[in-house]
């Protein structure tokens, strides 16, 4: 007989501990972040040390309502392929709130252990909590566990898997009489047929007029009448609607629940956190403060030491040892000239050229961890909301803004916290326009070879992607597609902590290993590809190697080059460089590099028509890939991606045809439609809309 | 009938009723603020909007248009935080 795989569940609320907590019961290595959301969609892993018992992560939900992706994601799980136990993960100082999911998890009929986490700050707080009687009066098993210091793991597991082994477990009934009374007759009247233990979840939620869930009973309409004749007289007995009434019942359990059980002091003083956000959040401070931490983080991994370890890894380390090392090497074995080029001039230095920026790298992704960990996140969104609102975006909007300066996918995924779904996918279209860790390649070569390293590049280059994130912002809200409801901008504001090391270690090797994966895979194969197209060719009726300039390569460039003549790069490499760019962005340096030996054909303004375009065009394919999944529509994807390529076209154009135009040259055509341009831009941020 | 919004930094408040609709009114009362729960107004952002709250032993933010669809019936000052 096939062994049948026993499932666990681990469901809680956002940032409650969840992710820690399967890192320690599965042995792998997720990030965890200190704000509301890190966890946008379910993991699985194995469960260290037993065999058979898989272990999921779902993402952090505060309600199994029908409004929020991740809720609909959860409790889609939870409720249609019934894990055979679901473990509870409710933070410990945050009881009332994580115990008023708990009400609703209990109500699935799903055997259910809760595990209290961060119990040790409950304690420091001088605070306590009886689990004996916590465990009686939810009627539930409740064991304590430190995620992060692995404590009373293997009590959780060996609870969730007895749990596990009752297969079904009947809600308990803790509603007022009258509420109690109509949910009975509603599972009495119309779910009998269903099993014993859904009827209840099924009978709240249709008492609740849950819509999906009211789809897929697909009661026939006399039953619905009926129902809704019982639902109209409980509201009006409750004065309330029948969502409402269940939600305040619930917390009204809770309420008698955590009066009995928990004792709490720390109410009385004033916490460290809310010191900590008296500066932080000051009314003065907070604006000044957050532009120098955003200005130092730059400071740090952009100009100073993270450009020292680039340019010594560049310059010395691959430069000057590795690349004449190993030519010396493979021309000692006697390698063709042609084989040896191939591998030096083409593999060796494509990779070489990206995995330079891996110090770099290294530096911004360890700020920007500490700034997710200890909990400032939740705060920028707090602070900048009401600015990010007149663009049409949300404080939310930030987050996945930041993070995409490390890597543009997380931060893609990261908007799911975002409610409303226009500002989702406002977010999700305009965050790639933030210069993420691959495309700082691109500034730093420009900056460096055509402007003598300028100060001003690099900063331009974000001033320009915020630019663009706000003013797509105001342009596209007044559009109508994306004039929707307006949805509730509710954020928990959580303690800071401090982050532990391992995990800040945890989260830069994860991102950098995975841009080291990419140098030697997708960069090494594109860098040989495009080496061997660049010098082979045909040449007297036969196919040889040929100079570059007479190369496939060039050919195919020089036929799409003269769509970019108006952008001023209208040659064949940088037209293929930026190709190459949406394999991966480190490509478009290392395939410059492998085509012309350096930063391409560029004047200044040229060259910063091609950075332009590079930085709002098209992301990378695993950012196009996250950001299908994001949208869930391929229509939105395709907006998403014509949008950004009409973008960056058209900044790139106005750029170039504007600068050479003050320059002193003629006004030409492409003067004329880049004046159209811009004037279309100008119209669709600035026009006015009737009232909606 | 005063409500939420127009609450200062600093005043403890009960909720007396929540209004709105939808998914606007779940949301507000799935993070614990339904009829009858005492919570403070601790600070407003430094752009005056939104309001951060604390309730139920943790911190919350609220934007003030959504803060009006809470009726709240302002509490005598205590000391300490909550």
């Amino acid at each position: 007989m096939e062994e049948k795989t026993l499932r666990i569940a681990l469901a809680g609320n956002p940032n409650s501990g969840k992710t820690t907590l399967f890192n320690v019961l599965t042995g792998s290595n997720q990030f965890v972040g200190n704000w509301p959301g890190v966890t946008v969609e379910k993991k699985e892993g194995h469960l260290k040390g037993h065999k058979g018992v898989v272990v999921l992560d779902l993402p952090g939900i505060y309600s199994l309502s029908p409004y929020s992706p991740e809720e609909v994601i959860a409790r889609g799980y939870l409720a249609d392929e019934r894990p055979d136990v679901i473990l509870n993960v409710v933070d410990g100082t945050n009881i009332e709130r994580n115990l008023y999911l708990t009400t609703q998890l209990q109500d699935l009929g799903i055997p259910l252990v809760v595990a209290i986490n961060l119990m040790d700050a409950v304690e420091r707080h001088g605070d306590s909590i009886d689990t004996e009687k916590l465990a009686k009066l939810l009627g539930c098993p409740v064991v304590c566990v430190s995620a992060l210091k692995s404590t009373g793991i293997d009590e959780a597991v060996t609870t969730a898997l007895l749990a596990a082994e009752q297969k079904k477990y009947m809600p308990r009934h803790i509603f007022s009489g009258l509420l109690e009374h109509t949910l009975a007759h509603i599972e009495e009247y119309a779910l009998h047929d269903y099993p014993e233990e859904i009827q209840r979840y099924y009978a709240i939620k249709l008492f609740e007029r849950d819509a999906p869930m009211r789809e897929k009973l697909a009661l026939p309409p006399e039953r619905l009448a009926h129902i809704e004749e019982d639902i109209t007289k409980a509201e009006a007995e409750l004065d309330d609607s029948s969502e409402g009434a269940v939600i305040s019942e619930r917390y009204a359990f809770v309420e008698r629940v955590v009066g009995a059980c928990c004792k709490r002091t720390s109410g009385k003083r004033v916490s460290a956190t809310d010191r900590i956000d008296s500066i932080l959040t000051n009314r003065f401070l907070a604006l000044p403060i957050f532009a120098a931490l955003m200005f130092l983080v730059y400071y740090i991994s952009v100009t100073t030491l993270g450009a020292f370890l680039t340019g010594w890894m560049r310059d010395t380390l691959f430069g000057a040892w590795l690349l004449p090392g190993a030519r010396r090497i493979l021309e000692g074995w006697h390698f063709a000239s042609a084989a040896v080029s191939m591998l030096v001039d083409g593999a060796l230095s494509g990779v070489a050229s990206v995995l330079g920026f891996v110090p770099q790298l290294c530096v911004l992704f360890i700020l920007l961890a500490f700034l997710e960990a200890c909990g400032y996140m939740s705060r920028i969104a707090f602070m900048l909301d009401k600015l990010f609102r007149r663009f049409g975006l949300s404080g939310k909007s930030f987050i996945p803004i930041l993070v995409g300066t490390g890597c543009g996918v997380p931060g893609i995924l990261a908007s799911r916290t975002i409610e409303n779904e226009s500002d989702r996918r406002m977010t999700i279209i305009t965050t790639t326009f933030i210069p993420c860790g691959a495309k700082l390649p691109i500034i730093a070569l420009i900056a460096g070879a055509l402007f003598g390293g300028a100060w001003w590049v690099a900063p331009s280059a974000y001033f320009i992607g915020i630019a663009a994130i706000l003013l797509s912002g105001i342009a596209l809200k007044k559009t109508k597609a994306f004039s929707g409801q307006a949805a509730p901008f509710v954020m928990e504001l959580p303690p800071y902590r401090l982050p532990t090391i391992i995990n800040l270690l945890r989260s830069v090797w994860e991102r950098v290993w995975s841009f080291i994966k990419k140098a030697g895979t997708v960069i090494l194969l594109a860098s040989l590809i495009i080496w061997l197209l660049s010098n082979l060719g045909f040449a007297g009726g036969r196919f040889t190697f040929v100079p570059v300039s007479k190369s496939l390569l060039a050919r195919f460039g020089a036929l799409l080059a003269v769509l970019f003549r108006p952008l001023g790069w209208g040659a064949w490499e940088p037209v293929v460089a930026a190709l190459a760019g949406i394999v991966a962005k480190e490509s478009i340096v290392s395939t410059l590099s492998v085509l012309t030996g350096g930063s391409g054909p560029f004047t200044p303004l040229s060259g910063f028509s091609f950075l332009l375009f590079n930085l709002l065009c098209v992301p990378c394919v695993a950012a196009i890939a996250a950001i299908r999944r994001e949208m869930r529509s391929a229509k939105w994807t395709a907006f998403a991606i014509v949008y950004q390529c009409a973008l960056a076209y058209a900044v790139a154009l106005c750029v170039y045809q504007f600068g050479i135009w003050i320059a002193g040259d003629a006004f030409t055509l492409g003067t004329a439609a880049a004046l159209l341009v811009a004037g279309f831009m100008l119209f669709m941020v600035v026009r006015k809309v009737g009232a909606r | 009938m005063q409500t939420l919004n127009q609450c200062k930094p600093g005043e403890s408040v009960r909720v007396t009723r929540v209004n709105g609709e939808g998914a606007m009114r779940r949301r507000i009362m799935d993070m614990g603020i339904t009829r009858g729960t005492e919570l403070r107004v601790r600070r407003t952002a430094p752009l005056g909007d939104p309001m951060e709250l604390f309730l139920r032993g943790y911190a919350l933010s609220l934007r003030k248009s959504d803060a009006e669809t809470v009726s709240v019936l302002p509490l005598p000052k205590k000391k300490g935080t909550r």
